[in-house]
């Protein structure tokens, strides 16, 4: 049977975050006075709408949901679980579909995390990004990082099965030692998995101006490695191994959904501005919420933009994607041309020489770090 | 009125050489030698005042670039004089702007007996044309003096008919003053030409000898020959001869210039004119020979000029490395009408293939380049430019370098190079800058001279080198554009010359060697490697950057392993953003250049070898 992953753009947020350029909106910017019950109702209508067309176009088995955004927590677990049950109706869906939440560790209790599980949701993500509260200040972020302890003893006490946390490293002013705090003190949670991602200064954002105006400045891409290399090794010592550039997990606590990505399996994202992979052709969403909406109740499509991958294009993602991943590319998928770019990166250390040797391309955490430029070098 | 019409003057090939007056304008570029001209061309008539544009002759050298017309350069003009009321032929020879000044001035000197001194009075008289005055004296030409401009509010004819007084001779009362613009004193101007300057002598009836001074190709005539009769006489029917070369030449047209081509039936003594023989190259009718009958061919060729040689070489890369056939075609034609313009195929490991030119000075080189690149459509690197340099070995072997990557690597027993006589002129105040500057380019002073209060004339001996990587800019900023600068070549003299070669993880690039002074090698490895280090992106290791004379390291950078080229987050809808910028990035790596290991952008190499100057000109154009 084939498979589709769900993703489910919530884009709404109470406060904009200040290094934040994703498709998320405080009620107040959708409409004036609104709030959040207002305006999330006909919003869930809206996303149903969508899920019966995807239906039409891709009925299958469903492996995994993920609810991301803006801030999905912020919305009342019935809200979330009409769609998840909108979907369950269609699709064939088990007891083993990874059905994730994107959570802010301020904006849940136990009674909250209570109405999650009791919606379908097995597995959670919080947005922890530092313990540092002067790196918290800096990135804008409201919570308060002794939440986060308490926000994942409640999601292990309601029963999520696998849960996650998300953090950020090279924010304007945050040394290693910082970092290292940040890390220790989520491991310390006992997480089934972490991801931790490097801050990229998105222009338009808050963050890019103060970094213009020069009022702060960005670690530079030295300091940045050390953190990597620090979250990698501290990751692995407590037993969570690598499996995806920024992503770390106990055995069998892999985001599948993500994995569903860089595997350029099929997956269909539902809301504004959500994208979309099915059999090689790629599309996009309208971006504003309530153009989404007004588009979906008015019978048309919400796709903004589509492209059907050419051969070369779907080569390129067949380097591109895989090599973030610890599977790595199988030497006999690489041209000699590939292989004879590529072997340089084996002596420098770059690529684990000994997996190379075992027809396997896989980057040692100094690859991972220039994983970018290896790709240039395999795709000309 | 003064003015004859064309019908009734005196004709071609049959105008007595004592009614005959040939004279030249030396003036600085925007001193007003255009509109002085066109004044001349409405006041005798030969234009029609329905026809008359601004800067007539200058728009017909436009379209003699685009190939379409037959350059003016010498135009006949019909005068009454309103001194004596009899008929003359003033023929006005153009000096050209377009190769290095000195040795094109020449020629339009050797077809005129009187020169025209026009200086702005505003401005004052510029390095360059007091360098040509001063030819024009030891050609002894008449100088007629003229302060132009004399409409402007800023004029000071006073101060500067003093400074031309001083230079010439002559009394300040002597200097003429006129407006381009308004045509004020342009007949009186024209009145004097006819009273000072001496008529042509020749004997007519020599077998002929003819000075070529100027040689253009047209593409639809072919090379167009420009001549000043000495003796005898050049007939339409003739065959001619030059002298140099031996070859014949069947005549398919002769003609003035007045101001657009006119066939006649032959030149005589004094005239001035130009030759169609159906030749496709000028170098066949090569400029400073002289033209001679076929069948009455002269024993005695005129003095002609010393050919130009190249004194300052650099090569010419194509920034898309496909143009290359096309810059060969464009320098292929350029050569059609300069001579002087060398050049050679060149490969270099950093920059690809180009070529290696030659040219007379700083100024033949921008324009050569410049006209390459308008003309042509072509984006262009130049390497930084060299003189010529005479290294003499161990062995006793002479080796003559043009690259420096012909520099020998064997014992030298010493280096010669190319020394300057330079002239500066400049407001009194710079004279500290000015000094400075020329010291530390190795300058030795002559000697200073005020031309009046507060304007100096300085000058140095310089070593050639010094001066043609950004001498003349930085002489110009440092005077507030003021300052300006002549040079001609005296010859060669001993230097302790090194070269220096910048490194790259050991491997030299050819793009960036330098043959310069030993007590400077060491600045130059420095800023050189200084510079490299900011522009070249790191690599996945370490790149040391090394300035080295011989195997001896004088000067070391490193570029640091780069650590981090990735990001970090790659989510669903980032993949197309990110596949997009693989392929702009695929892109971008096409125009990587490879030394060794090492991936250099393309604009690295251009931002190395630019100077300060073309840094400014750059921001200025983007702005």
């Amino acid at each position: 049977m084939t498979e589709l992953s769900f993703y489910v753009h919530i884009p709404y947020c109470i406060k904009r975050c200040g290094y934040c350029d994703f498709n998320t909106y405080t009620p107040n910017e959708l409409k004036d006075g609104a709030s959040l019950e207002t305006v999330s109702g006909d919003y869930i209508d809206a996303v149903l709408k969508e899920i019966d067309s995807a239906y039409l176009e891709a009925p299958g088995k469903v492996p995994t949901i993920f609810f991301g955004g803006g801030t999905p927590s912020l919305l009342p677990g019935k809200d979330l679980g009409r769609v998840i049950s909108a979907i369950k109706q269609r699709w064939s869906v088990d007891d083993n579909c990874e059905i994730t939440l994107e959570a802010n560790p301020d904006s849940v209790d136990e009674n909250k995390l209570q109405s999650f599980r009791d919606a379908g949701f097995n597995r959670i993500s919080f947005g922890m990004q530092s313990a540092a509260p002067h790196v918290l200040a800096t990135l804008d972020r409201t919570h308060n990082p002794a939440n986060v302890e308490r926000a994942v003893r409640s999601a292990r006490n309601v029963g999520f099965s696998s849960i996650s946390v998300d953090l950020i490293y090279g924010t304007p002013g945050e040394t290693l030692e910082d970092w290292r705090a940040s890390v220790e003190s989520a491991l310390a949670l006992k997480v089934d998995h972490i991801s931790a991602y490097a801050l990229i200064v998105e222009s338009g954002t808050k963050l890019a101006g103060q970094i213009k105006r020069k009022d702060i400045s960005m670690p530079d891409d030295d300091l940045m490695a050390d953190m990597y290399l620090l979250v990698d090794s501290l990751a692995q010592e407590s037993g969570l191994s690598w499996y995806e550039l920024s992503n770390w997990s106990k055995p069998g606590h892999e985001s599948r959904h993500n994995i569903a990505y860089w595997k350029n399996a099929n997956w269909w994202g539902l809301g504004p501005g959500a994208h979309s992979h099915l059999d090689g052709v790629r599309w996009f969403n309208v971006k504003h919420p309530n153009v989404y909406k007004s588009s979906l109740f008015e019978g048309k499509s919400p796709i903004h933009e589509r492209e059907i991958l050419t051969p070369s294009q779907i080569a390129d993602e067949g380097i591109m994607l895989p090599i973030r991943m610890r599977e790595g590319i199988l030497r006999k998928n690489l041209s000699q041309v590939q292989q004879s770019n590529a072997e340089p990166y084996t002596r420098s250390g770059h690529i684990d020489l000994e997996k190379w040797g075992q027809g396997t391309l896989q980057l040692t955490p100094q690859g991972r770090l220039i994983a970018d430029r290896i790709v240039r070098e395999l795709v000309v | 009125m003064p003015a004859i019409s064309l019908a009734k003057a005196p004709q071609p090939s049959a105008t007595d050489p004592a009614q005959i007056r040939n004279f030249c304008i030396i003036a600085h570029i925007d001193h007003g030698k255009s509109t002085l001209a066109d004044r001349m061309l409405g006041i005798t008539e030969v234009v029609d005042p329905r026809h008359m544009r601004e800067q007539y002759l200058d728009r017909m050298d436009i379209e003699r670039e685009r190939g379409i017309t037959i350059k003016s350069q010498a135009v006949r003009l019909p005068w009454r004089s309103g001194i004596d009321g009899k008929e003359y032929i003033l023929n006005m020879i153009d000096t050209p702007g377009h190769v290095d000044f000195t040795y094109e001035v020449s020629r339009s000197l050797a077809a005129s007996e009187g020169a025209i001194l026009l200086v702005d009075c505003a401005q004052g008289i510029e390095a360059q044309t007091l360098a040509n005055l001063y030819l024009a004296m030891e050609n002894n030409l008449k100088i007629i003096p003229v302060l132009n401009k004399i409409d402007l509010p800023a004029a000071q004819p006073e101060k500067f008919a003093a400074e031309l007084a001083k230079l010439i001779g002559c009394e300040p009362s002597d200097c003429l003053r006129v407006s381009g613009k308004t045509g004020e004193g342009v007949a009186e101007l024209l009145d004097q030409i006819v009273a000072q300057i001496p008529a042509p002598q020749g004997d007519a009836n020599a077998p002929a000898r003819a000075l070529i001074f100027d040689s253009v190709y047209d593409v639809y005539r072919g090379v167009v020959t420009y001549v000043r009769v000495i003796d005898g006489h050049l007939s339409a029917r003739d065959q001619i001869q030059m002298y140099s070369t031996g070859v014949r030449h069947e005549m398919l047209e002769v003609g003035v210039i007045s101001p657009e081509p006119v066939p006649s039936k032959g030149l005589g003594v004094g005239e001035v004119g130009y030759l169609i023989t159906g030749v496709k190259d000028v170098r066949q009718s090569r400029v400073g020979d002289t033209v001679t009958n076929y069948n009455n061919p002269t024993k005695h060729p005129l003095a002609g000029y010393k050919d130009p040689k190249p004194m300052v070489f650099s090569g010419l890369y194509p920034l898309d490395g496909a143009d290359y056939p096309l810059l060969r075609e464009a320098l292929d034609k350029l050569q059609l009408n300069d001579a002087a313009l060398v050049y050679e195929p060149e490969s270099s490991a950093a920059l690809g293939f180009g070529f290696r030119c030659g040219f007379l000075g700083l100024l033949h080189m921008e324009i050569v380049r410049e006209r390459l690149e308008r003309e042509s459509n072509l984006s262009l690197i130049s390497t930084a430019p060299n003189v010529v340099y005479n290294v003499m070995l161990d062995d006793g072997k002479a080796v003559i370098v043009t690259n420096p990557s012909e520099f020998p690597e064997g014992k030298i027993l010493s280096v010669e190079e190319p020394i300057v006589r330079s002239t500066i002129l400049a407001p009194s105040e710079f004279i500290g800058v000015i000094m400075e500057l020329c010291q530390q380019r190795r300058g030795v002073l002559l000697g200073m001279d005020y031309l009046s209060e507060d304007r100096v004339e300085i000058r140095y001996t310089l070593p050639l080198a010094e001066i043609v990587f950004d001498f003349f800019d930085k002489l110009k900023s440092s005077t507030r554009g003021y300052a300006s600068l002549d040079y001609e070549a005296i010859g060669d003299a001993e230097g302790d010359l090194v070269k220096v070669d910048i490194l790259l993880q050991g491997e030299a690039v050819d793009a960036f060697s330098a043959i310069v002074h030993r007590d400077k090698a060491y600045a130059y490895g420095l800023m050189m490697t200084g510079k490299l280090r900011e522009l070249i992106p790191r690599q996945q290791f370490e790149v040391p950057i090394q300035a080295a004379i011989g195997s001896r390291i004088i000067a070391r950078e490193n570029i640091r392993a780069i650590r981090k080229d990735v990001l970090a987050k790659c989510y669903g809808g980032d993949i197309s953003r990110k596949r997009k910028l693989l392929e702009k990035q695929k892109e971008g790596k096409k125009r990587m250049k490879m030394v060794g290991r090492v991936e250099v952008p393309q604009e690295a190499f251009i931002a190395a070898l630019a100077t300060d100057a073309d840094i400014e000109k750059a921001k200025a154009a983007r702005k």
